[in-house]
């Protein structure tokens, strides 16, 4: 052995290892990433300077009043890398991400508008590929393209494509969907299994490549939406859990409404591929993005009505109860473990990463 | 997936659990070792659900934490210059140095990625002739072996635009050095099951007898933490002190010999500081003299990298069970998940963290309730 | 330090002077360096951690580790449901 007199004893009094930075003079991915560092910029930076009453709902989409007509209003912009993945591409993103942010409110997309960024140097038959696959999704998601705008970076300044896409909606008579509507005793119900779209993304990622046989679940959920609201009207909260996943979006309406959430971890569709890229790499996948998913808080005596007009429509196919809404834990989101234990599932911080440890 | 699931299965987790109850008849401090059973107990609230009284003190066995600030800080000089490809598993692209981490060295313009092997960036440097490419080598004896192999490769087919920051540390002399510690309450251990597949259990013996406590190898699906927990239990409570195996069907006695023989060959021991702790005798491995041209460290010349540790936290007297997380003057005060002021706040696994998760839950705190018993006499 | 999953070796070949297997874990397939374990054969399974097979997995005392806790229930079965009895009563330890 070594002797251990040479060296001073270890002084555990005074560990003091890592604490993530969160003053940061720069952006950095995680704001990005949907979780608490988007979180922050949009309280800190983009509310002040800028935020008025309609913004301050922050749900997925805004829910305007224009000449006595109640539309939904959304904006993205999409920045995924590889252009094309199993299961979609930048077009379909642009399309279904925008259309489902509409939905969120209830509203059946009308029109889009889409903006094309594009670096100098990137193959024109590459931009037409992106732009017909935005077309037929556009086609299948029942929604016009009304307006459009081409910009060129320098070579080195973009990533290829960049897409930005607006949408407006009209939102139906009494229907009021909100983040802050979800109250204790709602259901709460996601559409289908999760984690689909992030791993397939991540199966073809620079660095994490592997082979898995797994399609994004990218697809426009505005026709789930209309048979849900067929069944009632006063559904609660309709949100899609894209960055940040199924975690993300609970802790987000949980902390709007003030109100606990809790989830029976078993009950929640994660595919085993899913789960298993999942094992591998060290993610959770109720952190995992989704583009084809929502999760619903419905009053209890709609849910078994609304879970059976999810399960009749293709896109609700694989629709679960996966919890509850509880008065208990104002903003937290609780799950209970297949063994019996809680736990806390908490806001992510940024972007997930795979983890060794 | 296959030797997995079967070891998530609750009904045999329940039986365990029964077992484990019935063989308690007083108090005991147990220490996961491993970071990875710690984030399994956390994800699947085992320790909710152990006999009151079986307490689990988390160990200091995440090796991002414990990596020294001044390595931090020289991997970031490293990876702040134009010419470097900086490679990383993702776990430490968010552990800060002073003034910055990883990803804000990225936001200035520096070239950082995320690796899922070492070998990546051994092909990352392959495909980057004209960058140098250097892959932050941290982690405990079960990451080692694939960082020593892609260092072997990289001699063996002349890559020498790569090298590896290295900062690996090694379970046996930190279990020594918690157990030399004057009020250590620790009476059993749950080693590090995968350390164990590649070094095997022959350290350990020695360890045992000298401290007298069980030192028991551990996997890490629930069935696993609850079957080394079930043996750690049963010996404390005959009065035993062995090594023993509860991973058989990933540990054997004598580990991976061609592993330690890549390790041998490829690194040295080394006296190595744990952040925030403390240097800790031939408790690390650095580049032996036969790899010292890969070595970033000296490629780099980042000696004169000078490094002050923060403001201390009491996470070293939560580590080892002496203090609650909520009897901390900072927690939940000037110490949060969102504002952490050590290693024990800063991951969700982290007792820290996870007191303060539960305390908001308004649930008894996680870890179990402290013990106000003394240890066996 | 231990973030290290078992997969089943599907495939192997010598690449770059290195031997490499093709490994399955549950329907996501990665490429992993059987360096380590050179006499690991196909259909064999493995624990891998960062793309590196590390130890060999013993099928056989897999089966008898979980065949090991399913006696210990039946052992419990006798004395009714000791997870309820330790639920509600207090320990015994607390009273010595």
């Amino acid at each position: 052995m070594p002797d251990t007199d040479t060296l001073a004893a270890p002084d555990f009094s005074n560990w003091s290892c890592p604490l993530p930075l969160r003053d940061h003079p720069r952006v950095v991915m995680g704001h990005g990433g949907g979780g608490a560092l988007s979180a922050e910029l949009v309280e800190h930076v983009f509310a002040p300077a800028f935020g008025g009453p309609v913004l301050a709902a922050l749900g997925d989409s805004a829910a305007v009043t224009l000449g006595g007509v109640r539309l939904a209003f959304s904006t993205d912009s999409y920045v995924v890398r590889p252009l094309f993945f199993p299961g979609g591409s930048i077009g379909d993103l642009a399309v279904n991400g925008t259309v489902n942010d509409l939905a969120m409110s209830g509203a059946a997309a009308a029109y889009l508008s889409c903006g094309f960024i594009l670096e100098e140097g990137v193959e024109t038959a590459q931009v037409a590929r992106v732009a017909q696959a935005l077309g037929a999704a556009a086609r299948a998601a029942g929604v016009e393209v009304a307006t459009g705008d081409t910009k060129v970076v320098e070579a080195g300044r973009g990533d290829g494509i960049y897409l930005n896409t607006a949408g407006i909606g009209l939102i139906p008579a009494g229907v009021d969907l909100r983040p802050q509507r979800a109250e204790p005793g709602d259901v709460v119900i996601v559409s289908g299994p999760i984690g689909l779209h992030g791993v397939a993304v991540m199966s073809v990622r620079e660095g994490l490549e592997f082979g898995v046989d797994v399609q994004s679940d990218c697809a426009p959920l505005g026709g789930l939406v209309q048979a849900m609201l067929a069944v009632t009207p006063d559904l609660h909260v309709l949100r899609d859990p894209t960055r940040g996943g199924l975690g993300a979006s609970l802790n987000e309406i949980a902390a709007a409404a003030g109100v606990g959430v809790v989830v029976q971890e078993r009950s929640i569709p994660v595919p085993p591929e899913v789960a298993n890229a999942c094992a591998i790499l060290g993610l959770d996948p109720l952190y995992v993005a989704n583009e084809g998913k929502l999760v619903a808080f419905v009053p209890r005596q709609h849910a078994d009505a609304v879970l059976e007009a999810m399960r009749a429509h293709p896109y609700g196919a694989g629709a679960a109860v996966i919890g509850e809404c509880v008065a208990d834990h104002p903003g937290m989101v609780v799950a209970r473990t297949a063994l019996g234990g809680t736990r806390v599932i908490d806001l992510p911080v940024g972007e997930q990463l795979p983890r060794i440890c | 997936m296959k030797y997995l699931e079967e070891f998530q299965n609750p009904e045999l987790a329940r039986r365990l659990l029964d077992d484990i109850r019935a063989a308690v008849t007083r108090p005991w401090a147990l220490m996961e070792v491993c970071g990875g059973q710690t984030h399994t107990i956390i994800r699947h609230g085992i320790d909710q659900l152990l006999p009151e009284g079986v307490e689990l003190i988390h160990g200091p066995g995440c090796p991002v934490c414990v990596t020294p600030l001044e390595v931090i800080d020289k991997a970031l000089e490293i990876a702040s210059r134009p010419e470097v490809i900086f490679c990383s598993f993702g776990d430490m692209l968010r552990v800060p140095g002073t003034g910055k981490d990883l990803f804000r060295v990225r936001s200035e313009g520096g070239d950082v990625r995320v690796v899922y092997s070492p070998l990546d960036a051994l092909r990352i440097a392959e495909q980057n002739p004209d960058k140098q490419v250097v892959f932050f080598g941290i982690g405990f004896e079960t990451t080692a072996p694939p960082n020593a192999m892609t260092v072997y490769q990289a001699k063996k087919r002349g890559i020498r635009n790569f090298s590896l920051l290295v900062s690996h540390v090694r379970v046996p002399p930190a279990i020594e050095a918690i157990m030399q510690s004057p009020d250590c309450r620790v009476q059993g251990f749950l080693a590090a099951g995968h350390v164990c597949s590649v070094m095997g259990t022959a350290e350990y013996p020695e360890l045992a007898e000298r401290f007298r406590v069980p030192i028991v190898v551990t996997g890490f699906e629930p069935l696993d933490i609850l079957e080394g927990i079930r043996r750690t239990v049963r010996q404390l409570e005959r009065g035993e002190h062995a090594v023993d195996n509860a991973y058989p069907r990933a540990v054997r006695d004598e580990g991976n010999p061609a592993a330690q023989a890549m390790l041998a060959d490829v690194f040295e021991t080394t006296d190595r500081a744990w952040r925030g702790i403390g240097t800790i005798p031939q408790s690390g491995w650095r580049l032996s003299s036969r790899y010292r041209e890969f070595d970033a460290e000296h490629r780099f010349d980042v000696g004169d990298v000078n490094t002050c540790e923060p403001a201390a936290c009491r996470a070293g007297e939560v580590l080892q069970g002496l203090l609650k997380p909520n009897e901390c003057e900072a927690f939940g005060t000037v110490c949060t998940p969102r504002n952490p002021l050590g290693a024990t706040m800063v991951s969700s696994e982290g007792a820290c963290a996870a007191y303060y998760l539960y305390r908001r839950l308004g649930a008894p705190a996680a870890p179990a309730a402290p013990l106000e018993a003394s240890p066996v006499a | 330090m231990c973030l290290a999953v078992p997969g089943r070796v599907m495939e192997i070949e010598e690449r770059d002077g290195t031997r490499m297997a093709v490994v399955d874990f549950g329907g996501v397939v990665k490429d992993v360096c059987l360096e380590y374990l050179p006499d690991l054969a196909v259909g064999e399974y493995a624990i891998v951690h960062v793309g590196f097979a590390l130890q060999r997995l013993d099928e056989e005392s897999a089966r008898r580790t979980l065949e090991l806790f399913e006696e210990l229930g039946l052992l419990q079965e006798e004395f009714g449901d000791p997870w309820e009895a330790a639920a509600g009563a207090p320990k015994e330890a607390e009273t010595t």
